[in-house]
Order: structure tokens, then sequence, then C-alpha cells
């Protein structure tokens, strides 16, 4: 055998093996706490994945990606709640949304290059979340509270055991990795990285940046929305400050920085990082000292970016090269 | 409506713009020198207000005499910002940047939730409490006193850049780091002395602001975002741009209180702020 079936026999294995692994987690840990630590890495995986393909592999850096997840967390919720209608369907509906306002903040903001750009989005999110800190319908600042319906997959609520919202999430989390994968080794990929490493070059290749960067705007905002309803239905209630507030959009774009944007791994290895960290330090230090894993955290990014800027996935590839 | 309550509304608003104004001419005056964005700048801003707060809490200190103590104290804050995290992330991409001095925020802000609480304090008393009315127009003093610290701050910034010699080496750097090099001037020292002297407007801007707003820990997180919104709208790196924003700013964001509704006034201030750049993307006096 060459080195290089060696390698991907290698790589089926040990695929198969994670795949085993994920789907039998349930099963091995059953308390709670494990299972929701499972689900948010999941969950923030596919969101650092989703923001990758603007900010990552685009180079378009979002900070405001939180309105995307709380249009489709909002858009589900509020038709669950006037109409019952499942919260799938509702789901659809908040993607179609959350698509539109992602070319409504995207066609005029593609103009702005670097931190106008950032800034622009930033200053969009903060005008979507006072317009729900102050929309009486959408629940104002006391936010929403979703009906206890029956337990069932067409009622996207489970209360006797979280499993389900496992396996959702792990499906969810699976579709973008596999989307991201598609785009990464396609054609739209490649433009993508064009536009990102030196756009004066790309358009003078013919390359439409403006399109270009609204298709990478467009996936990244549905798949977000989608998140958005995952999250709705697993919390079971939302309000402006926890599905819509800043730091929720930079926690969004710092994953795949962590891990290492424009990669597929990056955001997963941020996610698996972050999430576990902020967890625990909460568990364990938040009943004694507020605010502390805050002030850890803090840190912690300010290290990241200090000593090793191109994410962990930096590091791993600088090692590949060498070795 | 009375046009008394419109000219009170806007005074208040000019007067709230000249302290919007200071803070972003010291986020732009990093920003202008080396390209990077402070998203710790509202933070630095918090610690200057505590300083001032602790000063008269604990020793009875005036903040108008604590106005130095800050000045100096939020220089060297920002100096060592500059020798401890931005100097290694000079050459690092946009977004390692950003993280650098977003961690840093974050961890100010949760320091400060941890050092001091998350109570509202406020100095009651100061040398410039009071108010002085001009024809049915009430001016309170501290925001007088503060608009005219800000408009002072401004113009010793601006004559520092444009007459002294070591301003206009800091010119020279923004413009042409390694140009500027060649001619001898140290730029690392530029960076150091603009990130120094960045804090230090905010050292102002916290000590003045301290005699008339609430302090609490996330009290920089809208003086923050507001700063960057203004220093994108004059212009990154113009800092008469800034200044003239602030004012733009200020007045926007109570004129629409007044007006629309006090909830929504920021809607109208990040509007405003998303037409111009999309009008004109370098900012009202920006070079680019």
């Amino acid at each position: 055998m060459t080195k290089e079936r060696q390698l991907l026999a290698l790589k089926v294995v040990a695929g198969v093996i994670l795949a085993i692994a994920l789907l039998a987690f349930p099963f091995i840990f059953k308390k709670p706490f494990p299972q929701r630590m499972m689900i948010l890495i999941f969950m923030y995986a596919l969101l650092g994945e989703a923001w990758n393909i603007l900010g990552g592999y685009g180079g378009q850096v979002s900070l405001g990606h939180a309105v995307f997840f709380g249009l489709g967390a909002y858009t589900s919720s509020f038709m669950l709640i006037r109409w019952g209608i499942t919260p799938w369907l509702g789901m659809v509906v908040g993607i179609l949304i959350a698509v539109a306002v992602s070319i409504i903040i995207g066609y005029p903001c593609f103009r702005l290059a670097g931190h106008y750009f950032a800034i622009a989005t930033i200053a969009a999110g903060e005008i979507v979340g006072i317009v729900f800190l102050n929309w009486k319908l959408m629940g104002g600042a006391i936010g929403l509270f979703l009906p206890l319906l029956n337990e069932s997959l067409l009622n996207f609520e489970f209360h006797s055991t979280k499993v389900p919202y496992y396996y959702i999430i792990l499906a969810m989390l699976v579709v973008t990795v596999f989307i991201a994968y598609r785009i990464e080794r396609s054609r739209l990929g490649f433009y993508f990285r064009a536009i990102k490493n030196d756009p004066a070059a790309a358009r003078s290749l013919g390359i439409d940046l403006t399109k270009y960067k609204l298709i990478a705007m467009i996936i990244s905002a549905a798949l977000t929305a989608m998140a958005g309803t995952f999250y709705a239905q697993y919390v079971l209630f939302i309000d402006p400050f926890t599905v819509l507030p800043l730091m929720l959009s930079i926690q969004m774009c710092l994953i795949p920085v962590l891990g290492g944007t424009g990669t597929i791994a990056g955001p997963i290895i941020g996610s698996c990082i972050l999430i576990p960290m902020a967890e625990y330090t909460r568990v364990y230090l938040a009943g004694k000292v507020s605010g502390l894993h805050l002030f850890l955290y803090g840190l912690l990014i300010i290290v990241f970016a200090v000593f090793q800027p191109a994410g962990l996935m930096g590091l791993i590839q600088r090692y590949r090269r060498r070795g | 409506m009375q046009p008394e309550m419109l000219i009170q509304t806007l005074v208040s608003g000019l007067l709230m713009g000249f302290i919007f104004s200071l803070i972003a001419v010291g986020l732009n005056l990093i920003f202008g020198v080396m390209d990077i964005v402070n998203f710790a700048h509202g933070d630095f801003l918090m610690l200057s207000m505590y300083t001032a707060f602790w000063l008269y809490t604990l020793w009875g200190v005036d903040p108008l005499f604590s106005l130095p103590i800050c000045i100096v104290l939020l220089f060297v804050i920002g100096w060592v910002t500059y020798q401890l995290i931005i100097k290694r992330v000079l050459k690092a991409p946009m977004l390692a940047q950003i993280f650098s001095t977003f961690g840093l925020m974050v961890f100010l802000r949760h320091a400060a939730l941890l050092a001091w609480s998350s109570d509202y304090r406020a100095i009651k008393e100061t040398l410039l409490s009071g108010r002085i009315g001009i024809g049915g127009v009430f001016i309170p003093i501290p925001q007088l006193v503060a608009s005219v610290g800000a408009i002072i701050t401004f113009g010793l910034i601006y004559w520092f850049m444009q007459r002294t010699e070591t301003g206009m080496a800091l010119m020279a750097t923004a413009e042409d780091a390694e140009a500027a090099s060649l001619m001898g001037v140290n730029s690392d020292r530029m960076y150091a002395l603009a990130w120094g002297l960045g804090a230090a407007c905010v050292g102002v801007a916290g000590a003045l602001l301290s005699t008339f707003y609430y302090i609490f820990p996330e009290v920089g997180y809208l003086f923050g975002l507001l700063a960057y919104i203004i220093v994108a709208l004059g212009g990154f790196g113009s800092i008469t741009g800034a200044f003239i924003a602030g004012i733009i700013i200020g007045v926007v964001e109570v004129l629409f209180g007044f007006l629309v509704a006090p909830a929504f006034k920021y809607v109208f201030v990040y509007l405003i702020y998303l037409i111009v750049v999309i009008a004109r993307p370098q900012g009202l006096l920006g070079a680019r």
C-alpha cells in the first residue's frame, strides 16, 4: 500500500470511530451536564462554521451575526405562540426572513471595507436589538415564553430527556459542515478566497464582488437562523438579551478565530475549547464569585490573540509543515 | 411644543456631544497612527471614572483635582497596553488585533465587576454642582465645565499634532511608518505615545464625566460603541472629523430622543452612521 492510501484508510477509520462515539455519547453520559455541554458545543460549532463562510472564507468580518440568530429564534417562536405553527415550518420562515435581512444589510454595507464593514454590522445589530427590545408584540424586554407542548419531533419539544435535542443539533451541525466542505472545494470557495485575499485582483478577473459576498452572507445567515430556532426550542425562552446581544455576535466570530478561520476544522476546535471552558468556569466559579469566569475568559482571549494569532489550526499546520 | 424645550434639548445634546468628541478623538488618535481599533476604549473611560470616584469617596478629592491623576494614570495604562499586548499583534491579521483589544475589554469590565460590584455609583457633591439659567434655558455647571475641558483638550491635542516636532513625527508615522523610521523617527515609541495620548483623552473625559454621570462597570459599553461610530463617521484617522462627528452624534441622540421616543434614540444614531458611511465610505473627513 502506498503512503497516501494508508493515510486515507486511517482517516476513514478515525471518521467511523468518531461517528460512533458521537452517536453513542448520550448513552454513555446520561447526566444532564455533559449532554448540555455537547449540545452547546455543537450549536456554537455550527454558528462558528456559519460565520466562517462569510468571515473566514470571504474575509468579511461581521460583528452582527446575532441578528440572524435572533430572527430565527423570534420568527419560529412567534409563529408557534401566535398561530400554533410547528417550529419546523417556523424555522423555514425564519431562515427566509434572515436571508432577506442579510441582503438588506449586506447589499449596501459590502461597499465598505475592513473596520468600516465590521462597525456597520455592529450598528445593524444594535438597531435590530433595540427594535426587539421595544417591540411589544415580540414581548419587548420581557421576552417570549414558549408554550409547553407534548413531546414530539413535530412539536420540536422534549421534556423527559434532552437526548433528542442532542441528535437534532448534531444533524444540523453535520449538514452545516457538509455545506462548508462543499463550498470550500467548489468554484464558490475559490471566489470567496480570491475576494478575501485580493479584492482588486478578483474584480479584474471578472468576479462580481458584491454578488459573491452576498451569496456568502445569505448561506451564513440562513444557517445561523436555523440554529436560532434550535436554541429557542431547546431553552423554550428567548429575549433580546440572550438571542440578540453584541456579545453573541462576537462569540460567533471568536470561535472560528480561536480555532482558525477559513478552515472546516477551525470552528469545531474553537467550540470544543471555548464552550467547555465557559461552562466549567461558570459552574465552578460563578456560584462563588460572579463574573470571575468572564474575567478569565477575557484573559484567555488576549493570550490567544497575542501568542497564536492564526488560531489553533495555525499551530497544527505549522507542526505539519515541519513534520 | 415650546421653543425653550427644544433649545434646552439641543443644548444638552451639544454638551454631551463634546464629551463624545473627546472620547472619540482619543480612539482615533490610536487608530490613525497604527490602524488598530481599541475595543477596550470605553473601559479605559470606566477606569478613569472609578479613579475619580474612589479618590473622592476615600479621600474627598474633588474630581477637578483628580483630573491630572486620571490623565497620568490613563496615559500609563495606554502605554502599558501597547507594550504588553499591542506590540505583539502589530503584524498579526486584523481579526487577531480585534480580539486582543476585545479580550482586554472583557477582562477590564469583569475585573471592575469583581473589584467594585455592579452597583451604580455617583459623586454627589462636587465643586461644580449647580446650574446657570439663561433665558429659561438651564445649563448644568458640571456639563458646561466638561464641555470646556473637552474643547481645551482637543485644542491641545490639535496643537501638539500640528505644531510640535513630536506631534509631526507622530503624523509622519501615521502616514508611512517605514518612511518615517528612515527619517529617524522611532515608530515603536510613536505607537506607544499614541496609545498613551489616546488613553489620556479618556482620562480627561472620565474625570469630567464622573461629576454628573453614573459610574458602573459597564459604563464603557455605550460610550465605547458610540466612539467607534463617531470615529467611523468622522473618518478613521481624522481627529477633527472625530470632534465634529461627536458633536453631531450628541445632538442627534437627544434630538431624536426628544422628537420620537427616548427608547429609539440610538436607532437614529446608528442609522445616521450607516447612511453616512454608505454614501461616503471614508467618513466625513477621512482621507481614503
